[in-house]
């Protein structure tokens, strides 16, 4: 069959989907929604829809991003608008069945907003709501809208023309296309793309390799596995066009092993691509061929570095290669010149060859083009994935996309780029989002981290936190890594126990830039980024430890004593009651004294006493206790 | 192949195309710290501690980096010294200060770069100490494994790979963790390890080292008598005694290179229990006898013994030489093709 056949048809069962007469329910079902209980809530909707004798559609698919919104429900009734349900429960399910599926009550309370063009009354359209209107969707183009099991949806929303046009293009022509795009690696370094596809192509050798990178190591990231369990046949469509461009014969995906889901939706995905022709031998009837290995990596961090990667391939130790060394795409995989790109840089080749390199530069800066993807975490009320235009600031994702800071905390920084990133104050807020401006602050892009802290966070522990990290996941093969993070940790750790001496913040910014220029790859050079970040920005917190010992966030236990004010306690026992460790003593009606020997700074106590009384206090550094008393 | 000038801290020197500049400086008499280093082997770039600046731009390190026509180097910029310095600092604070027992005490390559680098109490307080408290492996009889003074320079790894091809250890684990292993993190005496010391001779600190060694009075130089290889040893001597073996650098045949027997196999010259004469049989007991009497005996009992009853079984402890006058002697004289030879070793 002609590619114009296949996708002709490949349309006509889509447009069937969407025009038809049926209701269709459609779930989230990455592993996103399903830890929040989306099979569940299928099940509920297949219950309901027997019970009641109603026909509809159950359709999966990936992730759309609002995780704040898990489990996701989007229901099209023939003729209206999608709905998006947010947080839908068992209960909810059948709700929605009887008043909205049977009646035609759309329960708006329940809604996150409609998706298209049509318009509900009562329910606003997502994309005009704050928390989307910012955002341009190209990478996630099909997560949450596609069924990823079905190769005829992703063929009937431009899948495979991206490679069908560069088929019939010269393989100049494809990385000539992909060079004017400016798109820049997404798995953080933002290396030219295009760069890097010219020297695939122009390294000698018969045999060539394409390997992307879903290892995705960094703690709280999860956009690369969401890419491919809700649109997998983009990234496979992407490494078979740069297999092409560079003259490559073989693929391989190292994704890994924690990501099952991920792993089945690809290994499904290939065996369809296969079934069309769009890999294996002779790719729709021309001369090149090409095929895909998944390789499920054992879950270092460091095997994300390419070399590392590479070399884990082979079955060898994933240590990173040591410079001065040939790069990547002259002697990568066995020694052989090799492509390797992120998920996300794959993903994004398709629509570039299909939509042009101009189209790509539309949106973005003009040495960051195209979109950026975030996995927003921590205190801002809308956590999740969000795919911006490069060029959009800080503020504008952690206040309008994210919602503003959670409980009604005050903003205190942010963390882009993972271990590998830094830690922005407040005055830096209106920095745009790409990675020469992240880069100058003192962060870094990184593949997509984005950590959001509020006042009651403590910078010196956030940097422990991430060294903790780094400390464990490097390799151990050169000195200043191995034992520069462990000894940056073990400082950091005396400082957080008010063990900090006068010379430590010399000997953290000496030891910082050692490791950075002594270390033989990425993780040695960034690790101490968290580190100088906040010594740049949060010198004084730092010095409270040393010098006051105190932790002005009230975050290190060593620091931190509470106690209860005489004035205020009104003797409601809870707080004895609900002490841990039986610290508190007191009778009813009559002030409660807590005994700081049996103190174990859990804080349970202040949570509990009502807020009427407010009657416990958390002081810093402990000294305090005395003055008061 | 073409020669080379590169400059180092303002010196020209020339090297040969095809070098690293850690040993062009080396061919050159100029000292650049190093740990990881080994000149028989290919260099890792691991310990970081020949970090140099590349014409006056670039960081990187001497032990990796071809020299090209015209290249400047420093070994003496600031940021080079800090690194460098740091560096070895870390290594210092992680590592048991047992200088004085150590066997490696006035050769190990820490110390030599400790002094370069200029350590001092002062320095290295500042950092937190931790060494490690791994039991020793002692399970293997010519040396031991000190994990706490292992600084991870591979270079053991490297020579069980490169130059042995036995490959009975490598790294485990990672981060500080890190440590060298054999498979499944056995003692060394139940992995595949050969003994033959190679990585022991190669560790700058004696995380690997012998057991039992004294250092000697004198040298005196001698060819190992186990093989008909024959290489070349010196063997370390106190008084009448033999009390270690290194393998003789200079000899063609091994260049150091010594297995097992070689190097450790000498205690059984001063041994108690050594055969010094031949013995004789005399009724029924082993009895000590001149070689004039022992050679009488065999004349005459071989006599008795000619032809396919005779068997002969020549030793790989001699030379070729020798083994081709006993298949001669088997031959021609025993009248027999009953002739092997042990060298199944
Ligand atoms: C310690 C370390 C971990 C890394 N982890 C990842 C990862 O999980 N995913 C990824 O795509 N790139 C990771 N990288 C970056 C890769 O080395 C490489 O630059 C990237 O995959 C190239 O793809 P790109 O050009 O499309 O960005 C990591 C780098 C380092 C140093
Ligand atoms: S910097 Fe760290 S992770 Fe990278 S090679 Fe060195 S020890 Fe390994
Ligand atoms: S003694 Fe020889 S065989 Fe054993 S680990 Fe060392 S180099 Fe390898
Ligand atoms: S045992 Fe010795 S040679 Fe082997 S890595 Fe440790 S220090 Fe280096």
């Amino acid at each position: 069959m002609s590619f114009a056949e296949l996708q002709k048809k490949a349309r006509q069962e889509w447009d069937e989907l969407q025009n038809g007469d049926i209701p269709q329910i459609i779930v989230g079902t990455a592993t996103c929604g399903r830890s929040a209980g989306a099979m569940a809530v299928i099940k509920a909707f297949e219950d309901a829809l027997k019970e009641k004798g109603v026909q509809a559609v159950i359709v999966e698919v990936g992730c759309i991003g609002p995780c704040y919104a898990e489990p996701l429900v989007n229901i099209a009734k023939p003729g209206k608008a999608v709905i998006a349900y947010r947080n839908v429960t068992k209960a909810m399910a059948a709700e929605l069945v009887d008043s909205y599926l049977i009646g035609d009550d759309p329960l708006p309370h329940y809604t996150l907003g409609t998706i298209g063009e049509k318009t509900v009354e009562g329910i606003p359209r997502i994309l005009d709501t704050p928390s989307f209107k910012p955002q341009e969707r190209r990478v996630f183009r099909n997560c949450g809208i596609i069924d990823p099991t079905n190769i005829n949806h992703y063929l009937a929303n431009e899948g495979y023309a991206g490679l069908n046009k560069a088929l019939g293009m010269t393989q100049e022509a494809v990385v000539d296309e992909m060079k004017r795009s400016g798109l820049r690696g997404r798995g953080g370094g933002g290396f030219p793309a295009g760069r890097k596809w010219e020297a695939g192509l122009k390294a000698k050798g018969s045999q060539k390799y394409v390997v992307c990178n879903a290892d995705e190591g960094d703690p709280g990231a999860f956009m690369d596995r969401a890419v491919i369990e809700g649109d997998p046949h983009s990234v496979i469509e992407g490494m078979i066009i740069a297999g092409y461009a560079i003259g490559a014969d073989t693929g391989y995906i190292y994704v890994r092993a924690e990501y099952p889901l991920a792993i089945r939706r690809l290994e499904r995905a290939i065996k369809q691509a296969h079934e069309k022709g769009f890999l294996g031998k002779n790719i729709l009837g021309t001369d090149f061929s090409f095929d895909i290995n998944i390789f499920p990596g054992a879950g270092a961090f460091v095997c994300g570095e390419s070399t590392a990667l590479t070399l884990s391939i082979e079955g060898k130790r994933g240590m990173p290669r040591v410079a001065p060394r040939p790069r990547t795409t002259e002697a990568g995989l066995y020694d052989k010149p090799t492509l390797l790109n992120n998920v996300k840089t794959f993903s994004s080749a398709p629509m570039i060859i299909t939509r042009g390199a101009e189209w790509f530069a539309s949106v973005g800066t003009e040495k960051s083009t195209g979109t950026a993807i975030f996995a927003l975490t921590g205190k801002v009320n809308n956590c999740g994935l969000i795919e911006v235009p490069m060029g959009i600031t800080l503020r504008e994702i952690i206040f309008d996309i994210g919602g503003g800071i959670a409980d009604g905390g005050k903003f205190k920084a942010v963390q882009t780029g993972g271990p590998s990133g830094g830690c922005l104050p407040e005055a830096l807020l209106d920095t745009p989002i790409d990675y020469d401006s992240l880069d100058a602050a003192g962060s870094i892009m990184g593949s997509g981290g984005m950590v959001v802290m509020d006042e009651k966070t403590c910078m010196v522990d956030v940097a422990r936190y991430f060294l903790d990290f780094t400390e464990i996941e490097s390799c151990g093969q050169c000195v200043p890594c191995r034992l520069g993070t462990k000894q940056l940790l073990d400082i950091l750790k005396d400082i957080c126990k008010g063990k900090g001496k006068k010379k430590d913040l010399e000997l953290l910014v000496e030891l910082s830039h050692s490791v950075h220029g002594g270390s033989v790859c990425g993780l040695g050079q960034t690790a101490a980024n968290p580190v100088l970040s906040t010594i740049r920005y949060f010198r004084d917190e730092y010095e409270a430890h040393i010098n006051d010992k105190c932790c002005p966030a009230k975050v290190c236990k060593p620091l931190i004593a509470f106690h209860i004010l005489e004035d205020k306690c009104a003797g409601c026992t809870l707080c004895a009651r609900s002490c841990p460790v039986s610290a508190i003593s007191g009778e009813k009606k009559k002030v409660h004294v807590i005994d700081q020997k049996l103190c174990v700074q859990c804080g349970v106590c202040m949570e509990k006493c009502p807020k009427k009384f407010s009657a416990v206090e958390c002081v810093s550094p402990k000294e305090k206790i005395m003055e008061v008393a | 192949m073409s020669s080379v000038t590169i400059t180092i801290d303002g010196i020209k020197i020339s090297a040969e195309e095809g070098m690293t500049v850690l040993q062009a400086a080396q061919a050159n008499g100029l000292y650049i710290p190093n740990l990881c280093n080994h000149p028989d082997l290919r260099p890792a770039g691991l310990c970081r501690v020949c970090v140099v600046k590349q014409d006056d731009w670039k960081i990187t390190i001497s032990c990796k980096l071809p020299v090209k026509e015209g290249m400047v180097i420093s070994t003496e910029d600031p940021a080079v010294q800090q690194i460098r310095k740091n560096t070895v600092e870390l290594l210092i604070a992680n590592h048991p200060m047992t200088c004085l027992t150590c066997e490696a005490d006035s050769k190990c390559e820490l110390q030599r770069v400790a002094h370069y680098v200029g350590i001092t109490p002062d320095s290295i307080n500042r950092y937190r100490r931790s060494v490690r408290s791994i039991p020793l492996d002692t399970s293997n009889p010519f040396f031991d494994i000190d994990h706490n003074k292992c600084i991870m320079c591979g270079i053991c790894v490297r020579t069980c790979d490169e130059l042995q091809n036995i490959n009975a250890i490598d790294y485990a684990q990672r981060g500080v963790a890190s440590l060298i292993s054999t498979l499944g993190n056995k003692p060394i005496a139940e992995s595949r390890c050969e003994s033959c010391g190679e990585c022991v001779v190669r560790c700058p600190v004696a995380a690997l080292a012998t057991k039992k060694s004294l250092q000697p009075m004198r040298e005196v130089r001698s060819i190992c008598s186990y093989c008909g290889v024959g290489c070349g040893i010196h063997l370390g001597v106190r008084g009448d005694k033999i009390v270690g073996v290194r393998g003789d650098q200079e000899n063609p045949v091994n260049r150091g290179s010594l297995c097992v027997k070689g190097r450790f196999g000498y205690r059984f010259i001063n041994h108690p229990e050594r055969l010094t004469t031949p013995l004789v049989k005399k009724d029924g007991v082993l009895v000590e006898a001149s070689w004039d009497e022992a050679l009488d005996r065999i004349v005459e009992k071989f006599s008795e013994h000619k032809g396919e009853k005779f068997a002969a079984l020549a030793s790989a402890r001699i030379t070729n030489e020798d083994n081709y006058l006993i298949q001669k002697f088997t031959r021609a004289v025993m009248g027999t093709n009953n002739i092997d030879h042990c060298a199944r070793l």
